[in-house]
């Protein structure tokens, strides 16, 4: 179970795995947080206007966790799951929107123009594979962007948190949007820390715009490339000759700067950052 | 499962292509409280399929005053959107079924969860 924890679409199909995650894992409140600051992240990525309560999707809205944010934020929403279970935790949690009882490579079973946006955290990775002998990914991929396309009004977003599990995948899943009719791409905030990264396909129904920035990539804004930058660097290291390499003035400011890209605190440089200390350290 | 919600609701099974609106058969239906809206409602209005929706309040004996046909300059009327929010986010179908006017084929609502998953054969 621990092994394929990290990819649980490999384990089963979603309204299985769902159930065996409820029951086997302790909801955290980490969890709980991660959704949430998650859902708060593809809200704004949604460029909603100001103040105004909208029409939501919620695709693979499981327990509700990101409509609750939804509905804080005073947007009235319909959420879509596959499991019967996610969907009766949901109920007794007393969320605000209404729940449909759904499978999303089946299509999205609404009229035209219907929702303002369209969010869904950590969902779109279970089209990638096929639970049933009859299922092939490209095509249930294709059938919900394609309707999910029509079911949004015209300059609507819809924006998908997910975790690719390579870039084969993130091809498939990007090239059937853009065949349903979706203009947009990937963001990715943090792309330098293993332990933040966090992908969002952000997809644009009608009008073409800008794809909005990934947090913390600003520093990352350089001249040169840092993956030549890190080659040098490595080498030189190398040539120290029986020093350790872990103790010169260079090694601490290349790690701070490390740190700093990750999107860390990190004290400023001064004239005593790496400066040799008394013994007695 | 609101009205509003049943206003979008469409079947999409293969091979069909008048799949809207689904006819109600209620078992149970709530009306509860929830707080009023004017900007919503306002801007949800365009959106709706009108006759729609007066026949699925009908079909729920909760359409009381709400006009059967669309009133100009709703935005400003704030008693016709009272009447509006009460139909779309105050009555729920809690058990029942959803009826595809083409097909027959009928979608099983359980605690106010519409089943819209599709066999084999429709999908």
């Amino acid at each position: 179970m621990a092994s394929s924890c990290r990819r649980p679409e490999h384990m089963a199909p979603p309204e299985i795995v769902s159930i065996i995650i409820f029951f086997n894992e302790r909801i955290t409140s980490r969890m709980i947080e991660i959704q949430s600051q998650m859902s708060e992240r593809a809200v704004e990525l949604l460029n909603l206007p100001e103040d105004q309560s909208c029409f939501l999707l919620d695709v693979g809205c499981g327990s509700g966790l990101s409509g609750d944010y939804l509905s804080e934020e005073g947007h009235y929403w319909v959420g879509v799951d596959i499991s019967t279970a996610m969907l009766n935790v949901a109920l007794d949690r007393d969320v605000e929107g209404d729940l449909v009882l759904g499978d999303m490579g089946e299509g999205m079973p609404f009229r035209a123009g219907t929702f303002d946006g369209c969010i869904s955290i950590s969902a779109l990775q279970w089209l990638c594979n096929a639970d049933k002998k009859t299922h092939s990914p490209p095509k249930r991929l294709y059938t919900f962007f394609s309707t999910l396309y029509s079911s949004l009004a015209r300059g609507a977003r819809a924006v998908f948190q997910l975790y690719p599990e390579n870039s084969e995948q993130l091809e498939l899943i990007t090239s059937q949007a853009m065949k349903a009719g979706f203009s947009g791409g990937m963001v990715v905030d943090y792309p330098n820390s293993t332990k933040a990264k966090k992908f969002f396909l952000c997809l644009f129904a009608g009008v073409s715009a800008n794809l909005p920035k990934g947090l913390g990539t600003e520093s990352a804004d350089k001249g040169v490339p840092s993956q030549v930058q890190f080659t040098g660097q490595r080498s030189r290291f190398k040539n120290m000759k029986g020093k350790s390499a872990k103790k010169g003035k260079d090694w601490v400011l290349e790690k701070k700067e490390r740190r700093r890209r990750q999107g860390r605190e990190v004290r400023a440089d001064t004239k005593y950052t790496a400066r040799q200390r008394r013994p007695h350290f | 499962m609101k009205l509003l919600t049943h206003n979008m609701l469409t079947s999409h099974v293969k091979g069909v292509t008048k799949g809207y609106p689904l006819l109600i058969k209620a078992t149970e239906v709530k009306v509860s409280e929830e707080e009023f809206n004017p900007n919503f409602v306002s801007r949800m209005i365009p959106k709706l399929e009108w006759s729609a929706l007066v026949q699925a309040a009908d079909g729920l004996g909760h359409l009381q005053d709400l006009p059967t046909e669309l009133i100009a300059d709703y935005e400003a009327n704030e008693d016709f959107l009272r009447k509006v929010h009460r139909v779309l986010l105050e009555v729920e179908v809690l058990e029942g079924c959803l009826q595809c006017p083409e097909s027959g084929r009928e979608f099983p609502i359980t605690r106010g969860v519409p089943n819209m998953l599709l066999n084999e054969e429709e999908a």
